[in-house]
């Protein structure tokens, strides 16, 4: 089962910051996992461009393989410093 | 060997600076980045500003950043300290520090640091407003081209 995380105003719209999921046949990108998302709650990832993605702790673009053991987490761009 | 700490509670510059050099006297310079909680002279000023991470990817962010300027300058020390939770106008957020034999490669790498910082670590962060209003920071993107200019410069000379 796959670890998801969310953070900033990406987990408020959740209402979450976290949630086990076992991957869904296909989904096995980034990419794939934000539009199963994005179907499945709307209105949070109604801006999927500006979501950002990090599979096991490290940046991923949409093109980023996932498996069900990953801890992937989506975020809006950084802002730190 | 970077030292790279991300904490809620104040850091103290003067003793992190000391302990960036303590036992050594062939550091010649030292180049330094304290970045403090602003507020303006808007109409509605920023009251408090709350900082969220990513626990775990925000230290192996900050250990990859601080990797890549040992790699490319020659630095004998660098320390990168960056609260999070709620901070007021005028609190210390972020310190950059490096230690180098000469002036260029420290100021150099703190300015990559800190521009990498902003861009590449895991932390977003939350105004509040004297209005009430709480919102979210938008990434600004002379943030992401001040980054990128370190891709299309030559590492500079050692002086």
């Amino acid at each position: 089962m796959a670890q998801l995380l969310y953070f900033a105003w990406l987990r408020e719209r959740m209402g979450r910051s976290t949630e086990h999921l076992p991957l869904p046949p296909g989904i096995d990108t980034v990419g794939a996992l934000m539009s199963w998302l994005h179907a499945r709650d709307p209105g949070a990832f109604a801006h999927p461009t500006v979501i950002r993605a990090a599979v096991n702790q490290s940046f991923a673009t949409p093109a980023t393989p996932i498996a069900d053991t990953d801890e992937i987490a989506f975020f809006p761009p950084v802002t730190g410093g | 060997m970077a030292t790279i700490r991300v904490q809620s509670a104040p850091f103290d510059t003067a003793a992190e600076l000391a302990a960036l050099t303590a036992g050594r006297t062939d550091v010649g310079g030292i180049g330094c980045f304290l970045g403090l909680v602003r507020s303006s002279a808007a109409s509605d000023p920023v009251l408090a500003l709350t900082l969220e991470h990513y626990p775990g990817m925000t230290e192996r962010a900050l250990e990859h950043i601080a990797a890549q300027a040992e790699a490319r300058w020659s630095l004998q020390a660098c320390t990168l300290i960056h609260r999070v939770g709620r901070l007021l106008p005028g609190d210390p957020i972020v310190l950059v520090l490096t230690a180098s034999p000469h002036r260029q490669a420290a100021l150099d790498a703190t300015a990559f640091l800190i521009d990498w910082l902003k861009t590449a670590a895991p932390f977003w962060k939350q105004e509040e407003l004297a209005s009430g209003t709480i919102r979210w920071v938008e990434a600004r993107t002379t943030d992401t081209d001040a980054a990128a200019r370190w891709s299309e410069t030559q590492p500079p000379i050692e002086c």
